[in-house]
């Protein structure tokens, strides 16, 4: 394997190629950096607790449905739940309406709506958020059974 | 040594004497491994806990979504080639990949499309993975107008291919924006550093996918090339000669 030297005017298209692509790189960087909040598709629960979050305005949030929180209507379809990211910070979620497949709960939400008031929001759209995780029903209860039996130790 | 292949190769009359050989062997292995692939993944493969049947959509989707994006970056390999070494079989390797990454990066959003809508609700938001891949979709078919705009000559060529060279910079876009941002997107279920999230049963039939997916490509990226070569070259020597006992 021998690389001979490049020929002058190559090695001037290659800086030429390189100098451009740092170019746009770096014009990219910063648009997508002026651009950070704009681009996320939904506010966190802790955005939500810390006030970052403008009230009566159509917005999307997103994080985990909180377990034990789900309670439905028995006449209608309304439904509400908690959304938590496990860490401390959570708000109540009122809906009406057919939930995606995945919804349940620890699992992961995005609604579209609107807080009405702090801490309550009313959604018109709940989008379920799958996770990375797969697995055959039978490991799930493998695992599930696992968990129940650690827990039940003192 | 090096350049001197590099130089065989980069002619249009050896490369389409010699890659002729490798079209029987991408064929072989493409029917292979997307029929093993196909009946392992959508009838043997487990079921998921939680999506069900549903899930096995990936093994069209994924493949698709990992070529969207490597075939882009062999398209803008071929363009950087193009720009230095003004090779002609480099441009016509670029202009030749572009639209079968457009469709691959399609058929990655459909497919993305019909399992959002059971599983997340929706056919579409726009989020960073959604968005930065149809961008890409764009980037081929800009890449393909420009090129096709004016026909074979150079001008067309160079601009298509600083289009595909600055186009790099959505790759790592694409790649990190379930990292960089909430996404509704899923982040990856496997990387280098950790074992993948979901048991071999269901990624092997996928790795299987993937290879295939690959294995097309190459084939069909071959195909066109020659064809495309054969086209601009036909008032040459060799191309006559070569096609006089079929005319």
């Amino acid at each position: 394997m021998k690389f001979g030297p490049m020929k002058a005017h190559r090695r001037a298209r290659l800086l030429q190629i390189l100098f451009l692509l740092v170019l746009a790189g770096l014009a990219t960087t910063f648009l997508l950096q002026a651009l950070n909040s704009n681009i996320n598709l939904f506010y966190s629960p802790v955005q939500v607790t810390s006030g970052e979050v403008p009230l009566g305005q159509r917005i999307r949030v997103g994080g985990m449905v909180e377990a034990g929180s789900i309670i439905r209507a028995s006449d209608s379809l309304k439904v509400g739940f908690n959304v938590t990211d496990l860490a401390g910070s959570t708000f109540e979620v009122n809906y009406t309406g057919i939930l995606p497949d995945l919804f349940r709960e620890g699992q992961g939400v995005v609604a579209t709506g609107e807080f009405t008031r702090d801490g309550l929001f009313e959604a018109e759209e709940i989008l379920a958020k799958h996770d990375e995780k797969y697995m055959p029903p039978e490991v799930a209860m493998a695992l599930e059974a696992g968990d129940s039996a650690s827990s039940a130790l003192p | 040594m090096v350049w001197r292949w590099f130089h065989e190769w980069g002619s249009p009359r050896f490369f389409y004497a010699r890659s002729g050989r490798l079209i029987p062997i991408f064929a072989a292995l493409t029917l292979c491994l997307l029929s093993i692939g196909l009946v392992w993944g959508l009838l043997y493969a487990p079921a998921d806990y939680q999506q069900g049947h549903s899930y096995r959509i990936m093994y069209v989707h994924v493949p698709a979504a990992i070529l969207a994006q490597s075939s882009y970056a062999m398209m803008a390999m071929a363009a950087v080639v193009s720009l230095i070494w003004r090779l002609k079989i480099a441009d016509a390797a670029m202009q030749t990949a572009a639209p079968i990454g457009a469709w691959v990066t399609a058929l990655a959003l459909v497919t993305g499309a019909l399992w959002g809508k059971p599983m997340w609700g929706t056919y579409w938001v726009w989020d960073a993975r959604l968005t930065s891949t149809l961008i890409l979709l764009f980037l081929f078919a800009g890449v393909l107008a420009i090129r096709q705009a004016s026909g074979p000559g150079q001008s067309a060529g160079r601009a298509a291919a600083v289009l595909a060279v600055v186009g790099l910079i959505n790759l790592p876009i694409i790649k990190f924006s379930v990292d960089w941002w909430f996404t509704l997107h899923q982040p990856s279920s496997f990387s280098i550093t950790e074992k993948p999230a979901m048991p071999i049963e269901m990624w092997a039939p996928l790795l299987v996918m993937v290879i295939g997916t690959y294995s097309w490509f190459f084939l069909v990226w071959l195909m066109r090339l020659r064809l495309e070569i054969v086209r601009r070259e036909a008032k040459a020597d060799w191309v006559q000669r070569s096609f006089q006992d079929e005319l």
